[in-house]
């Protein structure tokens, strides 16, 4: 644990509540709530320190992205810190307030976790990357409850490219910071659904006594475990992550976030589907995280392929990218 | 449990375990070589006893190595993803070395642990009995006080390698009956050669007679076969099963088999985006696998006893390497005109059949899972 994660978490408890979080996702103005970010500073915490941030590495950073997990953070936090670090090295001007990440492909809508928030959005198309305000994308609501997703589209560059797109692009950047904040989420979540099973009584005994409930949140731990592990690997190296940290990183959390949204609603029962109940703060996030920036399938294509493509064994394909000092192309 | 990294002074042992396993098993085909938790050699395991590798956690002055923890997880890394026959120190090495050192007495210490480190001295373990399986605090054979001793009776089953083991480190009732449970339950250290002692192999179903039958008539044992102390015996298998279960074996049984399918997959040119999606999470999950089972060997190294973290990973990780015969029989049968040879095939069946015994081995997933529930305060 570092110094930073205190004072961060102890803001993220001001903004988050959820009473906040619902009062945004119901329309709020966030903006005075993304002041006490902006004033905080964290936001430059991956941008280096000769270019005025924090210049920390994302392993430090991923206790804090773990936070906006586990307090369903709705601001595109996470998302502005690596979008100010890319401005940043490229040289190019820190515009105010919440910045999005795209891939985007000309004339294609696509769906971007919380690009209702962002004022401008980070954009790679052809492999390079453009800062455009939002409203030149047309940013409109998805239509699903409660979501800040928007539905984008990218109508091509209006203003010379601000540099070449990261290493395997802005999907594997959103991939850390997603796999992180679904660790954090489940990391909640096998909390709560955990107090409940012990409080929870049925047939004269917390249910949590019952030897098939404890088997189910047994298996939820390890999710939950395997998760921010993965997590910490996709961190673990600097920026951009490395191809197979990225994958590894999101297709453990994605899969890992499709069963642990399930355990914790059966757990629950019927009053965790209840609007009035914090449970589907964070089960709607993991699964919107989930799907950013790509899924299991999507990541184990990637990896596969990588995997496909060299001849070594397994664990040495796996010591390849995971040790120091190896190889770093993997 | 957080991310940890091998240290590079462990690392640097790598290359020579390495070399000396390519030599040992060159030429011996995938079939055979996926069997290594259970491919018996006792040549090679004094080879690697002779050139340092056994023993690698263990006081110099026992005749080990001194390197601890993160050192001994680089060479049974080693040892697995290579599938070389480690069945001769395995159990020895990993469990009956650390139990002597922590609760043995200095005579006892010094009577077997060079032997261990040397790979000379084989033990099996003796916990399940006919009638207690899963429920271990249920042992019902005995050992009774005599004047100069012990004297033992019962019968122990599924003993691993007890037709080749020199001695057995067995759970047994020295006070009190299989009611007080926890209570009265000692280790002792049986010589298998002693009178009275029958050992019968049981044949499995891949063909192979691993584990065994042993019957106690009447045996004698000396005042210092007993382990530790006398009625603590449950503890010290609670302790000793923490080694079993945390390691990287529990995550790479079928290893064998996932590289041989994936040799097959780029001889046959096969890498569609469903076949590398296949490939993709198998090799992502034994990457995370990995990386935990680093992070438990850290906590071992700093001294820690991760039970309820090793019961998460070997859970997690035999999950892993159940279901790789699994979904590589399938693949397989879903390309029907791609020719598997035989070696492939026999590695395929193979593992598909044993794999039921890696979630049974070491404590059931079940027995496991309830670890981890109360772990999380549910029990």
């Amino acid at each position: 644990m570092n110094e930073f994660i205190e004072p961060f978490e102890r803001m993220i408890e001001t903004i988050a509540t959820p009473a906040l979080v619902r009062a945004v996702e119901h329309g709020m103005d966030a903006a005075s709530l993304w002041d006490v970010v902006a004033a905080s500073g964290f936001l430059d915490a991956l941008v280096p320190e000769d270019r005025g941030g924090a210049g920390l590495s994302p392993a430090q950073v991923h206790p804090l992205w773990l936070a906006l997990g586990r307090h369903a953070v709705p601001l595109p936090i996470g998302e502005t810190m690596i979008a100010r670090y890319l401005l940043a090295m490229a040289g190019a001007d820190l515009p105010d307030g919440p910045i999005f990440l795209a891939e985007a492909r000309t004339g294609a809508e696509c769906v971007i976790s919380g690009g209702l928030l962002a004022r401008h959005a980070l954009v790679e198309a052809d492999g390079a990357l453009h800062l455009v305000e939002t409203a030149s994308m047309a940013p409109a609501p998805t239509g699903v409850n409660g979501s800040l997703a928007a539905r984008v589209s990218w109508s091509g560059p209006t203003r010379a490219a601000i540099g070449a797109a990261p290493a395997g692009g802005l999907r594997s950047l959103g991939a850390i910071l997603n796999a992180a904040r679904i660790a954090g989420a489940a990391a909640r979540l096998t909390g709560m659904a955990t107090a409940y099973a012990n409080e929870r009584i049925q047939f004269g005994k917390p249910i949590g006594r019952q030897q098939a409930l404890q088997q189910t949140l047994a298996v939820m731990a390890e999710d939950m475990v395997a998760a921010r592990i993965a997590s910490q690997l996709g961190c673990a190296g600097g920026l951009p992550p490395s191809p197979a940290a990225a994958a590894t990183a999101k297709s453990v959390a994605s899969a890992a976030a499709a069963r642990i949204t399930a355990t914790a609603h059966a757990v629950f029962g019927a009053i965790g589907i209840s609007e009035e109940h914090d449970l589907q703060l964070f089960t709607r996030r993991l699964h919107e995280w989930r799907l950013a920036d790509g899924a299991e399938t999507f990541w184990n294509r990637r990896l596969g392929a990588l995997r496909l493509a060299v001849e070594m064994g397994s664990v040495d394909f796996v010591r390849a990218w995971q040790d120091a000092g190896q190889d770093s192309s993997l | 449990m957080t991310l940890a990294a091998l240290p590079a002074a462990d690392e640097a042992i790598r290359p020579a375990i390495r070399a000396l396993i390519e030599r040992a098993i060159a030429g011996t085909p995938a079939d055979i070589r996926a069997r290594s938790w259970l491919g018996f050699d006792a040549a090679f395991s004094r080879e690697l006893g002779a050139a340092g590798f056994l023993g690698l956690t263990l006081p110099k002055r026992y005749g080990g190595g001194e390197r601890g923890a993160f050192a001994r997880f680089i060479v049974v890394e080693e040892l697995l993803s290579a599938g070389a026959p480690v069945a001769a120190h395995w159990i020895t090495e990993r469990q009956t070395a650390p139990l002597i050192l922590n609760f043995g007495t200095e005579a006892q210490r010094n009577r077997y642990l060079p032997g261990i480190c040397r790979g000379e001295l084989i033990f099996c373990i003796g916990m399940s009995e006919p009638g207690s399986g899963s429920d271990l605090a249920s042992v019902r054979t005995r050992a009774e006080r005599t004047g100069s001793g012990w004297r033992v009776n019962g019968q122990k089953i599924w003993t691993t390698n007890a037709q080749h083991s020199d001695h057995m480190i067995a759970l047994l009732r020295t006070s009190g009956s299989a009611e007080d449970r926890h209570a009265g339950l000692s280790q002792m250290i049986i010589d298998l050669k002693a009178p009275g002692v029958t050992v019968r192999p049981i044949v499995d179903l891949t063909g192979g007679a691993h584990f065994c039958e042993v019957f106690f008539e009447d045996v004698e044992l000396p005042a210092d076969a007993l382990i530790g102390r006398e009625g603590e015996g449950w503890k010290q298998v609670t302790a000793e099963l923490a080694f079993e279960r945390s390691g990287p074996e529990r995550i790479y049984s079928s290893v064998v088999l996932l590289d041989a399918w994936i040799r097959h997959l780029q001889a046959s040119g096969r890498a569609d985006p469903a076949t590398a999606a296949l490939v993709g999470d198998f090799t992502a999950r034994m990457g995370v696998l990995r990386a935990m089972s680093i992070a438990c060997t850290a906590q071992l190294a700093a001294g820690e006893s991760p039970a309820v973290e090793a019961a998460l990973v070997k859970d997690l990780g035999t999950s892993l390497e159940q279901q790789l015969p699994i979904a590589i029989g399938d693949d397989l049968a879903a390309h029907p005109d791609e020719p598997v040879d035989a070696e492939l095939y026999r590695t395929l069946m193979y593992v598909t059949h044993i794999a039921p015994s890696f979630s049974l081995r070491g404590g059931t997933r079940e027995i496991l899972r309830g670890i981890i529930a109360r772990g999380m305060g549910l029990r």
